[in-house]
C-alpha cells in the first residue's frame, strides 16, 4: 500500500493512481511546473476533484441502472406468496413444512348463468349493491332484457335494480315478438384476462382460487383495465379513485359463503360453484348442459358459461 | 346496429379523458421534433441548419411537460412511481417510465453538449441570476477546447443515432397501448402504432415551422428561404404518409366489413363525422395539402411562402390534434356492447377540464420561452468555437494547449 503510495506521489502529473482510493493521497502533491503538462490539465487537486467527480459518477450510474434492473426482477405476485413456503431463518429456522397445503389440488371457482331460468326480479342486482357498496351510477352486475322481434330487430333494455315487473321498461305487443328473454352480466373471471394483462403496476391480480381482484391500495387508477375489459364490467370507483369490479364476491366465497347475487336469486338462474370438484352442482350442470360464454372470438377464456344464450347477445 | 341502443352501465363514464388526448399530443411533437434534428445532426441536411437547435430544444421542453397530463389524469397520481417500482411485465404501459426517463435522460444530455459553449462561456462573464443558472448548468465543465468539441460533437451524433430509434418506441409505444386494446375494435390495429409514428412527425414538423417563423418574427429577421422550403417539403410528404395510412386504416375496416364495422360506420357518420370528416380529413389534410406544395415550390415571393407555412402549420397542428382525439375519445364514443353511444362530457373547470388542458399545452411553450432567454435557439446550429478571451481567462490553459 505505502510503495503504491509512493510511486503515485512521486509519479506527479500525469500518472493516474493504481486504486481509486490513492486518490485522496495525491492531494497536496502540486504539479511542479504549476502549468500545463502535455496539453492535460495538471494539479493533484484537480486532478483528485476530477477523479472523485468520475467515481461519482461512476457509482451513480451504477446505483440507477442497478436500481433499474431491480424492479426488472420478476415480482413475487400474491398467489405465488401464497404457496411459497418461508426461507427456513423467517421461519424460526425450521425446515420447511412438507407443503402439504400446495400438495393438494387448487380450489377452482367457475359460474353458470342460466338464462332460461332468469325472470328479471332484480334481486341480484340490489343484494350485489348492498352486499359490495357499489357507489350509484355503476354497476357490478345487471341484467338485460333481449326482445327480439319479428322483424328481425333486437331490443336490448336494462333491467332496473327494483326488477322487471315495477320497472318502466317499455311494454311490446307480445304478437310482434318472436321471442325475449333475461341475461345477467358480471365479471366473466376470464382465465386470460386482458384487464390483469394490461394493469401497468400489478395491481390487478389472480388469486389462487383463479379470481380476478384489484389492490385497491396499490392501484393508480389510470383506466386501462377500463379500457381492456371486453365486457365493460370494470369502473373506477369514484369512493376509491381506484379500479373496481365483481370479484364474485371473493370474501364471502372464500368462507365458503355464496356470491350475494347467487344467494338472493329466487329461481336458482346463477349458479356458482368449484371447477375442481366433479361432485359440484356446477361441474354436473356444465357436464350435462350445452353453454357458450361471451365473446368467445376474443380468446379471454371466461370461467363464466351461459346456458341458452342467443348470437345477439354480446 | 338493429334496434334500438343499448349501453353497458358502465361504459357511461368515459374512462380517459381530454388529457390522454394531450399525452399522445405531446409525446409526437416531442418526437417529431426530434426527428427534424436529427435530419441535421445525423443525415447532414444542412438546410435545417437553422432549425437544428430549435427543434432539440422543444423536443425538451415539450417532453419534460409530457407527465402532466398523465399525473392529471390518474386518479392516485401520488402512486405514479408504482409503475416504475413494480412494473408489471405483460403490460404494455409498465414500459412507459423506463422509455420516457431514459428518452429525457437522452435529450437533457443532448442539448446540454449542444449548449456546452454557449453554458460556460455564460458561467464565466454572465452576471445575476443568469450567471448563476448558467453556473448550476455548467455543473463544473469550465473551458471549451477544440478537442472537448470534436469529442462533444461526436457524443451528439451518437445521442441522435440512438435518439431516432428511441422517438420510434416512445411514440410508437404509445400507440401500441390503444393498438393492443382488442376489446375496442377502433383502436385494435397493428398499423395504429405506425400511424401515431408518422403523424408525431408530421406534428413536430409543422410545430417546429411554426415555432420558427414565429422566433424570426420577434427577432425582425427574415426566415431562411432554404430551411423554410426544407420544412414544408418534409411536412407535405409526412402528411401524404400519415393521411395514406389513416385513410387505408378507414378503408380495410370498411372494405372488411367485419361484426363491429356497423357501429363504427355509424360513429364516423355520427359522432364523429365533424372531428374526423370536416376537421381531420377536409380542413386538416386537404388544405395542407393543396397548400404546401405552393409553399415549397415558391421561389420569389417569401412573404407567400411565409403565410403559405404558417397557415399549413396551424391547419396540420389542428389535425394532428384532431386525430388523436377521435382515436382517444372516438373510441370510447361507443359501448362494448356495440349497440349504443355514449357522450363525452368536457368540462371547463376541473382537473381534467378545458382550462386545464390549454393550461398543459401552454407549459412546454413557457419553457420554450425561458429557454430562449438564456439560449439562442436559431441560427447558427453549428458549435461555435470559444472567444479568445474565454481561454484566456480559464484558470486552466487547455484551450492554447491544442491552438
Amino acid at each position: 500500500m505505502n510503495k503504491s503510495h509512493d510511486s503515485a506521489g512521486a509519479s506527479g502529473c500525469g500518472s493516474r493512481p493504481a486504486t481509486s482510493g490513492l486518490n485522496i493521497l495525491n492531494q497536496g502533491t502540486p504539479c511542479s511546473g504549476g502549468g500545463s503538462c502535455g496539453g492535460v490539465s495538471c494539479g493533484g487537486e484537480q486532478r483528485s476533484k476530477a477523479d472523485s467527480r468520475r467515481q461519482f459518477l461512476s457509482r451513480a450510474t451504477s446505483m440507477v441502472f442497478g436500481s433499474f434492473a431491480l424492479t426488472l426482477l420478476p415480482m413475487e405476485s400474491p398467489e405465488t406468496a401464497a404457496e411459497t413456503p418461508l426461507p427456513a431463518p423467517l421461519n424460526g429456522g425450521a425446515v420447511p413444512a412438507p407443503p402439504a397445503a400446495s400438495a393438494a389440488k387448487p380450489v377452482l371457482y367457475g359460474f353458470l348463468v342460466d338464462t332460461e331460468k332468469c325472470i328479471g326480479s332484480g334481486k341480484c342486482l340490489s343484494a350485489c349493491r348492498t352486499e359490495n357498496h357499489v357507489p350509484d351510477g355503476y354497476s357490478r352486475t345487471w341484467v338485460e332484457r333481449y326482445v327480439h322481434f319479428k322483424d328481425g330487430t333486437v331490443q336490448v333494455d336494462l333491467v332496473p335494480e327494483t326488477g322487471y315487473h315495477e320497472s318502466k321498461l317499455p311494454i311490446v305487443d307480445a304478437a310482434l315478438v318472436d321471442k325475449a328473454y333475461f341475461v345477467p352480466k358480471l365479471c366473466n373471471q376470464c382465465v386470460d384476462a386482458p384487464c390483469n394483462q394490461v394493469c401497468p403496476v400489478h395491481a390487478s391480480f389472480t388469486s389462487p382460487e383463479g379470481v380476478e381482484l384489484i389492490d385497491t391500495d396499490h392501484c393508480i387508477g389510470c383506466g386501462y383495465c377500463v379500457q381492456a375489459c371486453p365486457y365493460g364490467m370494470r369502473y373506477i370507483n369514484p369512493e376509491t379513485n381506484s379500479a373496481d369490479k365483481c370479484t364474485w364476491c371473493y370474501h364471502r366465497i372464500t368462507k365458503n359463503q355464496e356470491p350475494a347475487c347467487v344467494e338472493a336469486c329466487p329461481v336458482g338462474a346463477r349458479v356458482f360453484g368449484r371447477l375442481d370438484d366433479p361432485e359440484s352442482e356446477l361441474s354436473k350442470r356444465l357436464g350435462a348442459t350445452r353453454t357458450q360464454v361471451l365473446k368467445e372470438h376474443l380468446g379471454t377464456h371466461p370461467k363464466l358459461h351461459y346456458v341458452g344464450l342467443s348470437k345477439e347477445v354480446v | 346496429m338493429h334496434g334500438p341502443s343499448f349501453v353497458y352501465p358502465n361504459d357511461v363514464h368515459v374512462a380517459w379523458s381530454i388529457m390522454i388526448v394531450l399525452y399522445p399530443y405531446i409525446t409526437g411533437l416531442v418526437a417529431g421534433a426530434f426527428v427534424v434534428s436529427a435530419l441535421y445532426h445525423v443525415f447532414h441536411d444542412h438546410k435545417l441548419k437553422p432549425v437544428a437547435r430549435l427543434a432539440l430544444v422543444t423536443a425538451l421542453c415539450f417532453c419534460s411537460c409530457a407527465t402532466v397530463p398523465l399525473l392529471l389524469h390518474l386518479h392516485h397520481p401520488e402512486r405514479a412511481l408504482n409503475i416504475m417500482i413494480t412494473p408489471h411485465q405483460t403490460s404494455a404501459m409498465a414500459g412507459f417510465g423506463f422509455i420516457y426517463s431514459l428518452y429525457m435522460l437522452l435529450l437533457i444530455v443532448e442539448v446540454w453538449l449542444l449548449y456546452r459553449p454557449e453554458i460556460v462561456e455564460g458561467a464565466a462573464n454572465a452576471v445575476g441570476l443568469k450567471g448563476f443558472i448558467f453556473r448550476i448548468l455548467a455543473l463544473g465543465s469550465r473551458q471549451i477546447t477544440p478537442g472537448s468539441q470534436k469529442a462533444d460533437e461526436w457524443l451528439i451524433g451518437v445521442l441522435a443515432i440512438i435518439g431516432i430509434p428511441a422517438a420510434c418506441v416512445l411514440h410508437g409505444y404509445v400507440g401500441f397501448l390503444f393498438g393492443g386494446v382488442k376489446a375496442n375494435p377502433w383502436w385494435s390495429t397493428a398499423l395504429l402504432p405506425v400511424i401515431f409514428l408518422i403523424s408525431a412527425i408530421l406534428s413536430g414538423i409543422a410545430a417546429l415551422l411554426l415555432l420558427y417563423l414565429v422566433l424570426c418574427w420577434a427577432k425582425k429577421i427574415t426566415p431562411d428561404a432554404d430551411c423554410v422550403r426544407s420544412l414544408c417539403k418534409y411536412l407535405w410528404m409526412s402528411l401524404v404518409a400519415a393521411v395514406s395510412l389513416e385513410l387505408l386504416e378507414l378503408l380495410h375496416l370498411a372494405y372488411e366489413a367485419g361484426a363491429e364495422w356497423d357501429v363504427l360506420r355509424e360513429l364516423l357518420t355520427g359522432r364523429l363525422a365533424v372531428s374526423y370528416g370536416l376537421i381531420q380529413v377536409a380542413i386538416g389534410s386537404v388544405i395542407p395539402f393543396l397548400l404546401l406544395p405552393v409553399a415549397f415550390r415558391t421561389e420569389r415571393y417569401a412573404a407567400l411562402r411565409t403565410f403559405l407555412g404558417t397557415v399549413s402549420g396551424i391547419l396540420i397542428l389542428i389535425q394532428v390534434f384532431a386525430m388523436r382525439w377521435n382515436v382517444v375519445i372516438g373510441g370510447q364514443m361507443f359501448s362494448k356492447s356495440f349497440r349504443g353511444f355514449v357522450y363525452y362530457n368536457l368540462t371547463l373547470d376541473g382537473r381534467e377540464g378545458l382550462i386545464a388542458a390549454i393550461v398543459v399545452l401552454t407549459l412546454p411553450l413557457l419553457a420554450l420561452f425561458a429557454a430562449s432567454r438564456l439560449l439562442p435557439l436559431i441560427g447558427d446550429a453549428e458549435p461555435h468555437r470559444p472567444p479568445e478571451d474565454l481561454c484566456k481567462s480559464m484558470p486552466l490553459d487547455v484551450c492554447t494547449s491544442h491552438q
